[in-house]
């Protein structure tokens, strides 16, 4: 079990208060990703729900039971940090057992579990090195190998890939997932990358200057952002905004598009292509002058043989139009 | 370029460099010198700086022929071992530690050192890594002002509280049937001594856990751990380093304190601080004998620090690099 609540939550330091009262309910064995840029609170409201920094105001309850004053050690959750936080003086197989032996777990138990959480994680030939004998992603893994075999009500991620290289972090990325099919126990991830909450969440939620902007599953947020951040913030490359005329023609203060929505070929906006990216399976084109917006993105399937300085039309897709009112809200 | 030094400036800097140590060295080597020379070589001016460890004689054979001298034999006196054999050199003699260890008891002097260093030492540690903990890791606004405050005690000339802290000491508490002082007994100048390095442990630690990251901190009390857990398991295994030079630094100060020593001890408790003391008399000036019991009561800790001093050195510039 492994449902959370948060019931007007709130954290100030100081005089500064980084969560306004906020409430939110993960429930039982979801994969939620907080996501948002920098300085979101974030970071700040998982430490809240993992007990290590204490709430200003407000409930929050697990499986129904009110933590809100529990200390971090009996609040049945393991965290999973961004440094792996691994204690550098023991091996990996004592860093395993560390939560066991805090909880008076049998020896027996312990090297079952110890083996078992090895096993899963392609440790079990690791298990006598020390933390500094490890590349990053092992080091990770023991990190989420001392997390699993807590059998917490629920796992915290605080950005876990972000000092991992792209490659191993796609791969990492895999695994966490893979790890929340097998043990389907809440999961609570934070991140500020948008591409790891849009392919690991089962809901996102976008969090901006400690207030939730939107909550909903990856493709929610992606059809139907509720604000102009949300509709900046998910989606890579970011998504087109047009002010004034054009926007007015649709009846609306600012109309998004994103990139893959705007198609090379003839239509109403011309311009010139300033940089172009071509990756091969895609090309991603900036063009400007089009006097709608300094920059377009546009994003055209495989390899389309334009470069910087070449003329070009656009049209985008009408159906796929995001309207936005001038308090920035979705019309 | 590179800050890439001439061979002339590097050969000014190492002869500085060497010139310094010798300096600093000077005392020491020095003491150890005149506690070999009898009474008489030790005064000698100009002085005599060469020892040689006589044959069977007790003369180095390359002087055999100079030191026949039937004038100096004459005038050799009952301290056959004050003969020198001329120039810089003297003969080296064990005299002044067979009569030091004779006048006065070094193994009880060396027992009490042991006691009340170790003991201020082991009290210090105690009270510092809790206090250091809460410095380091659970910081008010008033950690630093009171990490502060605790050096500025460091300031005070140490006299500035000696009538107090001698009051106190000779203050007359019941016990039994008859009145008990504190002066003079180990476990108060264990106190004391505590007490006097307390700021310099503190700050050590401080120094030190202020380089372990927080989150491993964070990591063992999610993991279920509780205070004193994390402390014993995790904070003090990773602050090794750290704490045995923060050990190692005040045992040697404890070792070395003079001044609470020798006004707070008569008999009972007295360290080997007291014991050189006792050979600076209103009898007289006895460098050789003086200088024994020097060299005899800071042999241990230059022995100690000389293994230690890997660890020492890496442990005062933790921090200063990474």
């Amino acid at each position: 079990m492994g449902r959370i609540e948060l019931k007007g939550v709130r954290k100030a330091f100081g005089e500064v208060e980084v969560i306004p009262p906020l409430d939110l309910a993960i429930e039982d064995g979801e994969f939620c990703v907080f996501v948002g840029p920098s300085g979101c609170g974030k970071s700040t409201l998982l430490r809240l729900i993992a007990g290590l920094e204490d709430t200003s105001g407000g409930h929050i309850e697990i499986d129904g039971l009110d933590m809100t004053d529990t200390p971090p050690a009996r609040r049945g959750l393991a965290m999973v940090f961004q440094s792996y936080a691994l204690y550098p003086h023991m091996s990996v197989r004592k860093n395993i057992a560390f939560p066991m032996k805090m909880a008076g777990v049998d020896a027996a138990e312990q090297a079952r579990r110890i083996e078992a959480a090895a096993r899963a994680l392609n440790l079990s030939d690791y298990l006598d090195r020390r933390p500094g004998q490890l590349s990053g992603g092992q080091r990770q893994r023991v990190a989420i190998g001392r997390a699993i075999v807590r059998e917490p009500s629920a796992f915290l991620f605080d950005e876990p890939l972000s000092n991992l290289d792209a490659a191993l972090r796609v791969g990492m990325r895999m695994e966490i997932g893979e790890l929340h099919e097998q043990l389907s126990t809440t999961m609570i991830y934070v991140t500020h990358d948008q591409v790891e909450a849009m392919t690991m969440a089962d809901r996102i939620v976008v969090l901006r200057a400690g207030r939730i902007e939107q909550v909903g599953t990856p493709l929610d947020l992606y059809r139907s952002p509720r604000n102009l951040f949300v509709a900046g913030f998910i989606g890579s490359p970011r998504m087109n905004f047009v002010e004034g005329e054009e926007a007015g023609r649709h009846g609306a203060h600012t109309i998004g598009i994103r990139p893959e929505h705007v198609r090379v070929g003839e239509g109403p906006w011309r311009g010139t292509v300033g940089v172009s990216e071509h990756l091969g399976s895609d090309t991603f084109l900036h063009v400007h002058g089009t006097g709608l917006a300094e920059t377009i993105t546009v994003r055209a399937g495989g390899e389309v043989p334009l470069r910087g300085g070449d003329p070009v039309s656009l049209a985008p897709e009408e159906g796929k139009l995001h309207r936005f009112g001038p308090d920035g809200l979705r019309l | 370029m590179a800050r890439a030094a001439s061979p002339a400036r590097r050969a000014a800097f190492t002869a500085l460099a060497w010139t310094l140590a010798l300096l600093i060295f000077f005392p020491i080597a020095w003491t150890i010198l005149t506690s070999f020379k009898t009474e008489r070589d030790a005064i000698a001016n100009p002085p005599v700086l060469v020892p040689l460890v006589g044959g069977a004689d007790g003369r180095p054979p390359i002087l055999a022929g100079e030191a026949d001298d039937p004038a100096e034999d004459a005038t050799g006196g009952p301290e056959a071992g004050a003969r020198s054999p001329g120039g810089p050199f003297f003969r080296a003699t064990l005299e002044n530690y067979r009569v030091v260890q004779e006048r006065s008891d070094y193994m009880r002097f060396l027992w009490n050192s042991v006691v009340i260093a170790g003991g201020s030492t082991l009290l210090g540690i105690l009270v510092a890594v809790p206090a250091a903990w809460s410095m380091a890791f659970v910081p008010s606004r008033r950690t630093k002002d009171v990490l502060l405050w605790m050096l500025s005690t460091k300031m005070l000339p140490a006299v500035g509280v000696l009538y107090p802290i001698y009051l106190i000491a000779t203050f007359r508490l019941p016990l039994g049937g008859g009145t008990f002082q504190l002066i003079d007994t180990k476990p108060f100048l264990v106190v004391i001594l505590m007490l006097i390095n307390l700021p310099i442990i503190v700050w050590m630690l401080y120094t030190y856990f202020r380089e372990i990251p927080g989150e491993i901190l964070e990591a063992a009390r999610m993991d279920g751990a509780s205070l004193r857990a994390e402390i014993v398991h995790v904070l003090t295994p990773m602050a090794v380093p750290g704490i045995a030079s923060t050990v190692l630094l005040s045992f040697i100060l404890a070792w070395n304190e003079a001044f609470w020593t020798l006004n707070l001890t008569a008999v009972d408790a007295a360290p080997l601080t007291a014991f050189i003391a006792s050979y600076s008399s209103p009898e007289g000036l006895f460098f050789a004998k003086l200088s024994a019991a020097s060299t005899m009561a800071i042999a241990p800790i230059l022995v100690l620090g000389w293994f230690a001093q890997k660890q020492l050195v890496r442990g005062l510039t933790f921090g200063a690099v990474k």
